[in-house]
């Protein structure tokens, strides 16, 4: 896959004028189709029952995408630099249970220690997982499939059967996740940011677009003299941390956790990204994409709901959604590639 | 590895012979110091829980050593568990619906199978998207119910032993099968031309190897399998769930890479897988007679499935570290 995101991509002959050229790009930017489908999505669904557009559905869906798309923004990533992180469900669930245990033993804390507690222990499962990676030269799918089941089972022989109430929770830390700042909830603006940070870092800044040029490939971007190792371990912290912050808002969201906290997210967060146009095989596909999978797919959960559709169906249309994505990735390539090659025929 | 070193000296330091020797280290031990370990009955709970996993394991192992994998078994096993239920209430015949599940498991591996060759998609992607699919339509079928009144006779025997034994019939099912796909993967010019498609794809090409094809009936035997799984999973709990199997391609894949297969493709043994899966059920069984809860085994589980990678891969450096040593000394002189 050379196929580097279509922004920076020359995908076709020139056009007249700079203008049209920007309009004609973002015509072929892979984002648009998930804004599209979004909108029909959301059209359909509020024509049936204008009720999905009140201030308190579009609040439930966006606090409900929060969490998938803090984590889908380490996961594009790691992701582009053709690696997965498929640990990242049971880091927040290592997460979670560390950072309300923490509040309930110690009621008086800030909030912000517990955002910063979190944000350590994701940081160092991924550190863990990004020394396995290049220094052991594990694949990372085998590397964060093993870390999978230790960080879970870490947290289960600590946990045990027990788990923590909303009740032995801090009120601050449970009314963190409904608190407002300028009408916007906390959760939701904590996403905004990370999403918003994310993008600019990948789009604008030198490692950033370093990260692409791994994951387009990873041989020639050492012979380039990018740092890869540090590259490579920043993407994995990174995304370990992301999910640790996912697991502190879980904790004030949902106010009672257990050790299954977060059980199987990985393949929600995989998907996210995936839709979001982010390809497997690294080297393209961009943050802000996959937040937009991320909220696509829980839309597509509360639409169902809204419709009056059987909830069974949500996970199958995820699935058919996910194959769905990488049939136009692959389309997309294919039509790159050709042009191409009718440009360097010109030539 | 090393090529210099003698034959039989890369074969005994080799993955596969440390996997098979420290499963049976495993079974020794765990036979004199856990109580109940070495009864009879224990054995038979032991092979029922190797079951899915070895089987499944089977066409998994010729996946991955063509250097793709497939995420979605546990997934048809589920929607093969469903349908097998689904079936079951609109009044056929449980002798109908046991082959007509194993066509649906394969018709899943022909879904697999064409998008990942006929479209040329990442089997990664692929897998992992027909994983919410599938299941998604098993939950689809049965919704969050189960179906459990299968035939007494179909249940009894896949719990039950040969005669008054210890010996259980899904034994001679497990051997069958695992005979059959050893032979096929390592005895003949199929099971050689896995090795040649995952050691290079485009040089097997160019050798003559049809590797989309062998690829597209890789995953469909992987679906039969999982269907075939499903059948067995359902009358072994006799109850047909959405939810049976969840996470278990995990567990597989866990067993494969712990047999010493390359998740690159081109490397690995089913003997070694063999051993592979018998040295993770046999060391969760002991444990849990020990009482370790079952969750924290997954700290176990995961930890040999690194070391399983890490370790080959720290030895080769450390021996090409050595040799280069050697060299430098030889040099000097």
């Amino acid at each position: 896959m050379t196929v580097t995101s279509n922004r920076s991509a020359p995908t076709d002959a020139p056009l007249g004028n700079p203008a049209q050229k920007r309009a004609g790009n973002l015509l072929k930017t892979r984002e648009l189709g998930i804004v599209l489908a979004l909108a029909i999505l959301v059209a359909y669904t509020a024509i049936d029952n204008p009720r999905f557009l009140s201030g308190q559905s579009i609040r439930d869906n966006l606090l409900n995408t929060a969490i998938l798309a803090v984590m889908a923004t380490g996961q594009a990533v790691v992701v582009i630099t053709r690696n997965i992180d498929l640990s990242v469900g049971s880091v927040l669930g290592l997460s979670a249970f560390t950072v309300a245990t923490m509040m309930s033993n110690n009621q008086d804390l800030p909030m912000i220690v517990a955002i910063l507690a979190g944000l350590a222990v994701g940081a160092v499962a991924g550190l863990l997982n990004g020394v396995l990676v290049r220094y052991g030269k594990v694949p990372a799918l085998v590397v964060t499939l093993g870390t999978l089941y230790i960080y879970r089972g870490i947290t289960y022989s600590w946990a045990g059967g027990s788990q923590v109430n909303a009740d032995e929770l801090p009120r601050h830390f449970l009314t963190f996740a409904n608190d407002n700042l300028l009408g916007i909830p906390w959760l939701v603006l904590i996403a905004l940011i990370v999403v918003g940070a994310g993008s600019l870092m990948m789009r604008n800044y030198r490692v950033g677009r370093e990260l692409y040029a791994m994951g387009s490939s990873p041989a020639a971007a050492e012979l380039a003299g990018i740092k890869v190792a540090r590259n490579l371990l920043g993407a994995f912290v990174l995304s370990g941390a992301l999910a640790g912050l996912a697991g502190v808002l879980y904790a004030a969201r949902f106010g009672t956790v257990d050790a299954a906290a977060g059980n199987g997210y990985e393949l929600n967060v995989v998907a996210a990204v995936v839709v979001g146009g982010v390809a497997v095989f690294g080297g393209s596909g961009t943050v802000w994409g996959a937040a937009l999978g991320a909220l696509l797919l829980t839309v597509i959960g509360s639409a169902l709901a809204v419709l009056d559709i059987n909830q069974f169906w949500q996970q199958a249309i995820v699935g058919a959604l996910i194959i769905l994505a990488i049939c136009a990735d692959r389309l997309v390539a294919v039509r790159i590639g050709r042009s191409l090659r009718k440009r360097d025929a010109h030539v | 590895m090393s090529d210099t070193r003698p034959a039989w000296r890369s074969r005994l330091t080799g993955w596969d012979t440390i996997i098979a020797v420290l499963t049976v280290l495993v079974l020794i031990i765990a036979s004199f110091s856990v109580e109940n370990f070495g009864t009879s009955r224990n054995f038979t709970f032991m092979v029922l829980d190797l079951l899915p996993i070895i089987l499944i394991a089977l066409p998994m192992t010729m996946i991955i050593v063509t250097g793709e994998i497939d995420l979605s078994v546990a997934s048809t096993l589920g929607l093969t568990s469903s349908m097998m239920g689904w079936l079951w209430n609109q009044g056929l015949s449980i002798e109908t619906i046991i082959p007509l599940c194993v066509v649906i498991g394969a018709i899943c591996g022909v879904v697999n199978g064409f998008l990942i060759t006929g479209l040329g998609l990442p089997s990664l992607a692929v897998t992992i998207g027909t994983l919410a699919l599938y299941r998604g339509l098993a939950f689809v079928v049965l919704g969050d119910g189960a179906v459990a009144d299968f035939p007494w006779n179909y249940t009894g025997w896949v719990t039950g032993t040969i005669g008054d034994g210890a010996v259980p019939n899904v034994l001679i099912l497990i051997v069958a099968l695992a005979v059959i796909f050893g032979i096929v993967q390592h005895a003949t010019p199929f099971g050689r031309s896995l090795y040649a498609i995952g050691a290079n794809a485009q040089a097997a090409h160019f050798s003559g190897i049809r590797v989309a094809r062998t690829k597209f009936w890789l995953y469909v035997v992987s679906g039969a399998v999982a269907g075939l799984v499903g059948v067995l999973w359902t009358l072994r709990y006799s109850s047909a769930r959405a939810d049976n199997g969840a996470g278990l391609e995990l567990a597989v894949v866990a067993a494969v890479l712990l047999g010493g297969v390359s998740i690159f493709g081109g490397k690995g043994s089913l003997p070694g897988v063999l051993a592979g899966v018998v040295l993770l059920t046999a060391l969760q069984n002991a444990l849990r007679l020990e009482d370790v809860s079952g969750q924290a085994l997954n700290i176990v589980t995961g930890s040999l499935l690194v070391l399983s990678v890490l370790l080959p891969n720290i030895t080769t450096a450390v021996r090409g570290n050595w040799h280069r040593r050697k060299l430098r000394q030889a040099a000097a002189r």
